[in-house]
Parts: C-alpha cells; sequence; structure tokens
C-alpha cells in the first residue's frame, strides 16, 4: 500500500494506481479527455494536469500516467495546474475547435479567448479510437500515421482496413466529435452559444469560489 | 530508363529475401524497410504490404512506421538529391537564402520531386561539415560555401548527367 | 588473428605491435573525417601514396587516413610525425613537395603552416597552433594516431587496458565506485551522474537477469557533430567504455544507435566492431574472462526525437519513437522492460579513460559540479571551426576567441548558442561565464551534447528564435498537445513577428505559452523547446520590440523587414548584379550606377552575394 496527499487529504491507495484513479476514489474529478477507463492510459491530451510539490519546487504532471508513489504530495486544483490546463484547452480548441465537449470545457474554465491562429484539425489524437481498436477488437485496424502536426488517425493507404468488422466503436468513444457545437457559428474559435461571451452579472452569493475571474466578473450561478 | 516506368515486380519475394537477412524479426522493421527503400528508391505500396505480412505486424504499424521516419519515402524519388543542410551553423551562414533559391530553381517545394523525375529536393539537419557551411549535398557529392549565386551553377552540372539508377540510396550517403 | 584469451597475451600483443613501430619513421596523418572527406580528403590520400609508390618510398613512410583532426575551417589538414608538424589547406598539388622537401629533406613548407591572422605568427607544430594550444584532448587528441580501420593503431595508444584491468582485477561494484568518484556526468545533454546511472540500473530487479546497454550515437542537434567524429576516429574508445559498462552493470548485449545521417560513422564503427570480435575484446568469453558481451549496430531513421531514450528504445523495438513519461525511469524498466543503461558517445568513450588514469586523477579536471573534460562543436560566426576539447570550467571568451580566433569579417560578437533546440542563447555580458553543467542551467541555457554556435551583429535573434522551433515542429513526434499545437502556435507567433505582423501582446504571449510547454510537454523535447525562445526574450528584449513596435530587424535578416539598396557612391556600373537578378528588379546604363525596384525586388540576395564591391547594401 502507498500513502500519499491529494489536496490535503491523505489516502492509502495499492501501488500501481495511478494518481487519477486514486484522486477519483476520493471523489476528486481531474478532468481528462485522452483517458478512458479500460483503455490503457496513454498521456497525450496534458489535460489532467496536477501539481506534484516537492520540497520547495513543484511540477506538473499527466495524473493519468502517474504512478503513485509513498510521500507524494498532489495538489490536482492549484493556480499553476489550472493556469496550465487553461491554455492547454485553448490550444486544443484553436486546433478542433467545432466540439462540444471542448468548448463545455472551456466555458467551465472561464475561457474566453483564444488566442492562437485556429486550424481545425477535426480530431485531438487523444489515440482513444485507435486504442478501443486495438486493445477492445483486437483489430488494430487504425493507427496514427505522420508526425508532429502532420500526424493524423487513418487507415492504411486510406481504404476501409481489412480488420474492421464495423463495431463503431471509434466514432463512440471519441470525446470530441462525436457532438458537433449546437452553435450556429463559432466566433475566432468560441462557441457563440456558450456563457463565456455571455455578460455576467455579479454572484449573489460569493463564497469567493475558485472559478477564474475574466474581465467580465464572476459568473452567474442559477 | 526513367522511375516512373520502373515495375514493381515480385514484391514480394525481394522483401522476403530482406525480411529473413534479419532473421524475420518483427523489432528489425526499420531496418528492413531502409533495405526495401535501397532497392525501389521509395516504398511501393506492395512492398509495405509484404512487410506487414512476413512479419506478422498490422498493416496500419508498418504504415505508421513508414511515415514517422523521414528516411523513408512513399512517393518515388527522383534521379538526383539534392540535400541543402539547415543546421543552426549553415543556417547562420545563410542557408535559407540558398534554399530558397533552390526551391526557385527547381519549382518545388522540400520533399517533393520534379514533374520530370530529375530532382528530389530534402532538407537536412546538420552534416556535420560545418565549416563549410551552407553546405548542399547532390546524390554523394559535397558542395561547400553555397551562396544563392553558386545554386544554378551547381544544377546544372546535374542537369546534364543522368546517374546509375541502380545505385543503392539511403538517405545520405558519404 | 586468433582470438585473444587471457591479459598477459594482450600485452604481449600490444609489445610486439609497439616493437615493430619506429617512432622515428616519418608518418603523414591524413585528417579523414567527413568535414574533410567534404574537402577532398581522398584525393590528397591517393595522391600522397602514388608519390611515395612513385618515389619508391613505401616502406620508409606510413600513411594514415585518420579521424577528424578537430580544426575542420582549416581542412584539408596533415600532420607529419615524427616532428608533428602542422600542414593545413593541403592540396592535391602541394603532395609532391611535401613528400621532396618534408618527408625527404626535412625542410617545413611555409606556405602551408598556419598562421594567426592578427600576430601574424606562422605555427609549424600542432602544439603551437593557437587552436589547440589552450585545448586539453584527453579523449579526442587521439584521433590523429589511429587509423579506425585498424584496431592495432588503438592497441598501441594503450587501448583495452582499461578492459583487461576492469575483468581481471576489478569487482563490478568497485567499477562503478569508480565512475561514481570521478563524478563523471552524462555527455548527451541530461547531464545526469553516470555512476549513479550505472548502480541504479545494476540494483534494477530483472527475473531472467537480463540487462543492456546501449550507446545513443543519434546527436540531433544541428551544428553539432561530435559524437560522429569520436565513432568515425576512434570507434574503439566506445566500444571499450561500453564493455566496461556492461560488466559494471551486469549486461551481456549491448547496442549502438547511430544517427542514419552518420554513413562513415557507421561505417568504421562495423570495421571496428568485426576486428574487435576478430581479437576478443566484444564476444564470448571476453580475454579469456568468461564474461560475454556482445554488441550490435542499429541505423536510426531520419528522427530527431530518437535521441530521447524513451523513444530511441521504442526504435529499437520496431516501433515508432514515441517517448513514454519517465516516472519510471529507463534504468529499471527500459529496452523490452528490462533495466537498461543508456549513455552518449563522449560518454562512453571516458570511461577507458578513467579507469586506466584512475578517478582521482579524472576529477582534479574541472569544477565542482562538472568533471573532466568536454568536446565542443564551435561553429557560426567564427574563425576557427572545428572540434575542441576543454576542461570544464574554461569561459566562453576563451573558447570563443583564444581558441576560436575570434569572429570572422572585424564583426562583433553578439549571442552563443549553447545546448542546440534545447538550450539558449547567451549575450556578451556572460561571455565570462566558466562553462559548466549548473552555470549554463542558471544562465538560462544548457550543456547540451556540446553544440556552441557563435553569432554576430548580423544574425536576428528573433530569427534564431523561429528557426529552432521551426525545427522542433518538424520533429515532434505530435503525441502530445503542447508539443505538437502548442510549438506549432509558437511558430506562427514568431513568424509574424519576424515578417512584421506581431502585435504588443506577442511577446508575453511567447512567455506564457512557453512556460506552460515547458510545464506541460511528455518528454525533454517538448519541455526543453521553449528555451531558445524564452533565452532570447530574456537576453535580447529589445530585438523583439524592434521588430513588433517598429516592423524593423536591427540584425538586418528578416527579409519583410527590410531593403536592398544599391550604394550609388560604390557601384561602379558592371551589371552583375542586374544580370543575375531572377526578376529583372534592376536596372542602370554600363558604367552608371544601378537601381533596384523595390516593387520588383523578392529579397532573395542574390545581388548582394554577387557585387564584388560591396555597393548592395541592407536596410
Amino acid at each position: 500500500m502507498v500513502e500519499l496527499t491529494i489536496d490535503g487529504i491523505k489516502t492509502r491507495v495499492s501501488e500501481g494506481t495511478t494518481v487519477l484513479e486514486a484522486a477519483s476514489d476520493m471523489g476528486i474529478t481531474i478532468p481528462t479527455l485522452c483517458y478512458y477507463p479500460g483503455l490503457s492510459c496513454y498521456g497525450e491530451c496534458r489535460v489532467c494536469l496536477v501539481e506534484v510539490v516537492k520540497g520547495n519546487h513543484s511540477s506538473l504532471e499527466a495524473s493519468c500516467t502517474l504512478p503513485v508513489e509513498q510521500g507524494q504530495v498532489i495538489l490536482t486544483d492549484s493556480e499553476k495546474a489550472r493556469k496550465a490546463r487553461k491554455v492547454i484547452v485553448e490550444l486544443l480548441l484553436a486546433s478542433c475547435p467545432n466540439s462540444k465537449t471542448l468548448q463545455d470545457m472551456a466555458a467551465n474554465m472561464g475561457i474566453n479567448k483564444v488566442r492562437f491562429k485556429i486550424k481545425d484539425r477535426g480530431c485531438i489524437l487523444c489515440g482513444r479510437c485507435v486504442r478501443y481498436c486495438k486493445e477492445q477488437m483486437k483489430s488494430g485496424g487504425i493507427g496514427f500515421v505522420g508526425r508532429g502536426t502532420s500526424r493524423r488517425v487513418a487507415t492504411a493507404f486510406d481504404v476501409t482496413p481489412e480488420e474492421c468488422r464495423n463495431c463503431g466503436g471509434c466514432e463512440w468513444i471519441c470525446p470530441v466529435t462525436e457532438r458537433a457545437c449546437m452553435a450556429d457559428s463559432l466566433i475566432e474559435g468560441l462557441c457563440g452559444g456558450c456563457q463565456n461571451l455571455a455578460p455576467v452579472e455579479t454572484c449573489l452569493v460569493c463564497t469567493g469560489c475558485s472559478e477564474s475571474v475574466g474581465p467580465q466578473g464572476h459568473r452567474v450561478y442559477e | 530508363m526513367r522511375i516512373g516506368a520502373y515495375e514493381i515486380m515480385n514484391a514480394y519475394e525481394t522483401v522476403k529475401a530482406i525480411v529473413d537477412r534479419y532473421g524475420g524479426k518483427h523489432d528489425s522493421v526499420i531496418a528492413i524497410l531502409q533495405d526495401v527503400q535501397s532497392e525501389y528508391n521509395y516504398l511501393p505500396e506492395d512492398a509495405l504490404r509484404a512487410v506487414a505480412s512476413q512479419l506478422g505486424l498490422p498493416l496500419i504499424q508498418v504504415c505508421g512506421v513508414a511515415t514517422f521516419f523521414k528516411a523513408f519515402s512513399l512517393k518515388p524519388r527522383g534521379e538526383h538529391t539534392v540535400r541543402v543542410c539547415l543546421g543552426t551553423a549553415c543556417h547562420v551562414r545563410g542557408a535559407p537564402a540558398v534554399l530558397d533559391e533552390a526551391k526557385r530553381q527547381l519549382g518545388i517545394e522540400p520533399g517533393n520531386t520534379t514533374d520530370d523525375m530529375r530532382f528530389t529536393l530534402e532538407t537536412v539537419n546538420c552534416l556535420g561539415a560545418c565549416a563549410l557551411g551552407p553546405i548542399v549535398v547532390v546524390d554523394d557529392e559535397y558542395q561547400g560555401q553555397m551562396g544563392p549565386r553558386k545554386v544554378k551553377k551547381v544544377l546544372n552540372k546535374y542537369k546534364k548527367t543522368p546517374r546509375d539508377r541502380r545505385h543503392a540510396e539511403i538517405v545520405v550517403s558519404s | 588473428m586468433q582470438r585473444l584469451l587471457s591479459a598477459v597475451e594482450l600485452e604481449k600483443l600490444r609489445g610486439r605491435i609497439l616493437s615493430q613501430r619506429k617512432p622515428e619513421k616519418p608518418c603523414i596523418s591524413i585528417c579523414g573525417g567527413t568535414g574533410c572527406h567534404a574537402y577532398g580528403c581522398e584525393d590528397i590520400a591517393k595522391a600522397f601514396k602514388n608519390e611515395i609508390k612513385r618515389q619508391g618510398l613505401s616502406k620508409q613512410v606510413e600513411l594514415k587516413v585518420t579521424g577528424c583532426h578537430g580544426f575542420c575551417e582549416r581542412g584539408p589538414l596533415i600532420v607529419v610525425y615524427p616532428q608533428k608538424i602542422f600542414y593545413q589547406r593541403v592540396s592535391p598539388d602541394d603532395v609532391s613537395e611535401i613528400i621532396a622537401e618534408t618527408i625527404i629533406k626535412g625542410n617545413i613548407i611555409d606556405r602551408l603552416l598556419y598562421v594567426d591572422p592578427v600576430s601574424g605568427e606562422k605555427a609549424q607544430f600542432e602544439k603551437d597552433v593557437p587552436f589547440y594550444k589552450r585545448q586539453q584532448r584527453l579523449v579526442f587528441g587521439n584521433n590523429g594516431l589511429i587509423d579506425p580501420t585498424n584496431i592495432e593503431d588503438y592497441l598501441a595508444t594503450g587501448g583495452y587496458s582499461a578492459l583487461s584491468q576492469v575483468l581481471f582485477n576489478m569487482q563490478p561494484e568497485e567499477v562503478i565506485e569508480e565512475i561514481k568518484k570521478s563524478d563523471l556526468r552524462g555527455r548527451g545533454g541530461g547531464g545526469f551522474p553516470t555512476g549513479r546511472k550505472w548502480e541504479s540500473c545494476r540494483n534494477a530487479p530483472s527475473s531472467d537477469g537480463i540487462r543492456y546497454v546501449i550507446c545513443n550515437a543519434d546527436e540531433g542537434d544541428p551544428g553539432a557533430y561530435m559524437d560522429r567524429s569520436l565513432l568515425e576516429g576512434n570507434p574503439h574508445s566506445v566500444l571499450e567504455g561500453m564493455a566496461i559498462g556492461a560488466y559494471a552493470v551486469g549486461a551481456h548485449d549491448g547496442y549502438v544507435y547511430v544517427r542514419l545521417e552518420y554513413p562513415l560513422a557507421l561505417n568504421n564503427l562495423g570495421i571496428a566492431l568485426g576486428q574487435a570480435r576478430e581479437y576478443g575484446f566484444i564476444g564470448q568469453n571476453i580475454l579469456g574472462s568468461g564474461f560475454d558481451f556482445n554488441v550490435k549496430i542499429s541505423r536510426g531513421g531520419g528522427a530527431f526525437i530518437c535521441g530521447e531514450s524513451t523513444a530511441l528504445m521504442a526504435s529499437l523495438e520496431g516501433r515508432v519513437g514515441e517517448p513514454r513519461p519517465k516516472h519510471i525511469h529507463t534504468a529499471l524498466q527500459g529496452l523490452y522492460g528490462k533495466p537498461t543503461n543508456l549513455n552518449n558517445v563522449e560518454t562512453w568513450a571516458n570511461v577507458p579513460l578513467i579507469i586506466n588514469r584512475g578517478a582521482d586523477w579524472y576529477s582534479q579536471i574541472g569544477t565542482d559540479g562538472s568533471k573532466g573534460t568536454k568536446i565542443f562543436s564551435l561553429v557560426g560566426k567564427i574563425n576557427n571551426t572545428g572540434l575542441v576539447e576543454v576542461p570544464m570550467g574554461i569561459t566562453l571568451r576563451e573558447i570563443i576567441y583564444d581558441i576560436g580566433g575570434g569572429i570572422p569579417h572585424g564583426k562583433k560578437f553578439k549571442a552563443v548558442q549553447t545546448g542546440g533546440p534545447s538550450g539558449g542563447c547567451l549575450p556578451e555580458s556572460l561571455i565570462d561565464l566558466p562553462v559548466d553543467f549548473d552555470r549554463l542551467t542558471k544562465a538560462g541555457s544548457i550543456m547540451g551534447s556540446g553544440g556552441m554556435i557563435v553569432m554576430d551583429e548580423g544574425t536576428c535573434m528573433v530569427d534564431i528564435a523561429r528557426y529552432f522551433v521551426q525545427f522542433l515542429t518538424g520533429e515532434s513526434c505530435g503525441k502530445c498537445v503542447p508539443c505538437r499545437e502548442g510549438l506549432d502556435r509558437m511558430l506562427d507567433i514568431l513568424t509574424d513577428i519576424t515578417e512584421g505582423k506581431g502585435k504588443e501582446e506577442d511577446i508575453a504571449l511567447l512567455e506564457e505559452l512557453g512556460d506552460v510547454i515547458k510545464e506541460a510537454s511528455l518528454c525533454a523535447l517538448g519541455s526543453t523547446a521553449p528555451n531558445p525562445v524564452l533565452s532570447t526574450i530574456r537576453y535580447f528584449r529589445d530585438e523583439y520590440e524592434a521588430h513588433v513596435r517598429e516592423r524593423r530587424c536591427p540584425a538586418g535578416v528578416c527579409k519583410a523587414l527590410i531593403t536592398f539598396k544599391i550604394d550609388a557612391e560604390k557601384c561602379t556600373g558592371c551589371g552583375v548584379c542586374a544580370r543575375e537578378c531572377p526578376q529583372g528588379a534592376i536596372s542602370g546604363e554600363k558604367k552608371e550606377p544601378h537601381i533596384i525596384d523595390q516593387e520588383k525586388c523578392i529579397k532573395c540576395g542574390l545581388c548582394h552575394d554577387s557585387c564584388k564591391f560591396d555597393a548592395v547594401i541592407i536596410l
């Protein structure tokens, strides 16, 4: 058993558990995209970053691939972690804006501007589809080709692979494009229909909540 | 004989001879693909299929490897390969201007081949001959202290000499 | 050749080799590194061979084509033994004179000597050449004495004595202690203490006892070619180091992963390995000690990321070079999941040295945190381009001016980039910085593998930052978001800035994005990628601001922000530029000053390149 501290609370889990799982067991939700229970952990999206504190310095690590260690001190929602997560999601929006999942995530994080050039790749390369096809369906008909920004999910020579059994799993497990954004149009990479561009009023009961405060002030709670 | 007219015959047999040389081990796939490319000057689809089936690997995995490493080309390459070094030392000495001129002279972007299949243009990241920078290597020959002006001269020299197509090719030869 | 089966047999052989070699016998050592190959050293070697034969001197004169001698700027190079006369910029036409004058008569040919451009002093012998004087060539120095295709040359310099010592007189743990005591740190970029790495590899559990050692020869930093020259010139030093390391950690299989773009290194390493096997230094029952160690050579596929240890191992396993997070170090679980000790070429080459001369001796060299010497490739805007080996702690000033001979064409030093794409640019104010791991890191750069790119006033730091980011976007494996998308957007912003489209917020955005990429990336490529950008912003912020606020490139590099103009005073009206101009943008009468039509000008620089009167100026 390994004992570690997450968000100030001590917990004990078996060796081999990831920090993401350990946090989840405690009821702490860390946002994820490329993670899917049952599939191998990939560590691609970096949205699940947590702050690992070691003495007087700290680093950010992806919790889905971070094994628990004795005496580890983890902060899942520190300012450092949230700031980095925001930029990651902003980058994701800039590369796959037409996705309700990403737009929702962005709204929740208080992202109200996408400062990067929009290059819609239609995919975040999380690899869930690839892992699903390989690990669950034992087919391995789709995979990654290319490298860097030319990297994409594909089939060999862009034809339907022999291994494909039409299970539809790759479509179903995709975290971003399965539900296209409902709004009519995107405004500079941001969904026009979401809260984050709407004018906001001050919270009626201010609990000093941890929601990011943008230039428009606190968000409205119903 | 132009590369475009080169027929891929017996890809299976050719590939088998290479695979056998490596004991049929699938972790030698990169070396196997390099040898296959030396044979055909690029990686034809038939050869990739043969490699996958003979090594017992999913075809998409072999395609993944073939498209990840810069050494491989899935398109036929030209008779002459023109490589412009873009290492830091060469960059600082003016390599971008040399590349621009090469692009203009050949009318193609790096990674591509001229329509007449004479030249393939590539960029390399440091050949380690920094004292001669900027450097351009055409086939096996190093051309040092290149400037935009010398590009035309060098290319003209090769435009007049076809080379032996059977010459085995790896990405940068000595 | 019978395999050597004991330490005694090895020393007997060495004695025989040495007794057959007469130190007074003239020997012409020709530099045969890739750089000198490009200069045509093969023609020179052939010319010497023919001339020696023609003069009937084949028995009296030895000819040796060796590895890189280091002074690449002055190639082709030869050193004439036993006097060690140093001739530079040799051509095949000089060969007969060299034989006639220097070999036969013992005279020195003045015009082939190195002349110091400042003092005018001529250096007759290698040791007097300023480039070599300040170096401490412990690892690299033997290159000039060794024909890499002849193992007996290596034996003549004492080769494989360290391996023999280790196998018969030291326990594996003792070897590890010695390396730990020396404080040797990895020379590939990470600077991790080598002894500690070996120790954790040895102590890592392995159910079937299998362990591996790997030599990382995927030297990818553009402008760095130290490892290549070591492998080309002295491959046995690396093999010996690996064998010692394998013995220490308990591995019996080793791999050398060589960059595909190094065919001469691959060739020479292959020959050396074959000979090492033949003589019994690699293989079963090495020197009759009972220790087995086999080595395989593997070629890279053209991917910079495969210099990262986990990506390298993935590539060895036949997969794409995708790194994995290193929460579990490769020393514990590496190649095929087994404990693996991976070290850089130069690190391995230091091992026989430490064993032979002792850790105590080794740790006297260098600084507190960085022991020993380091080989740097000194390139760029520098007079004496080449490979230099210096003790840790030497200052940048000494390297650049005393060894490097300063900046050519009387230009002013501006910055030096160390550590390749993972490193940073250091300005003039830091020229007296002692070069060692920790001090370079503190200054915002890293030691890296040893690339040292010197820049002058004509180098635009924004352009350099953009260059490195562009390089990395081409080499990113594409797996994780911060590196794949983050670097790509960093490139967009930098490109905009160099094209005069930069916005005021861009500099702050680069810093913010850079910080996130550093923290959030999965591997070291991503996490060090922002360094060139962040260090240039740190030290050259004014240049960024000039690009953004004034749409001006102070160094005169960024095409969109410069104008080519003909200085009417200097122009002789020769018309060469007009003929060269691909756009027909230059016009003028014969013998009259010409003019560039700015509308048509595409800033290709051909006119500037071709003008013999320096009349084309860049504004």
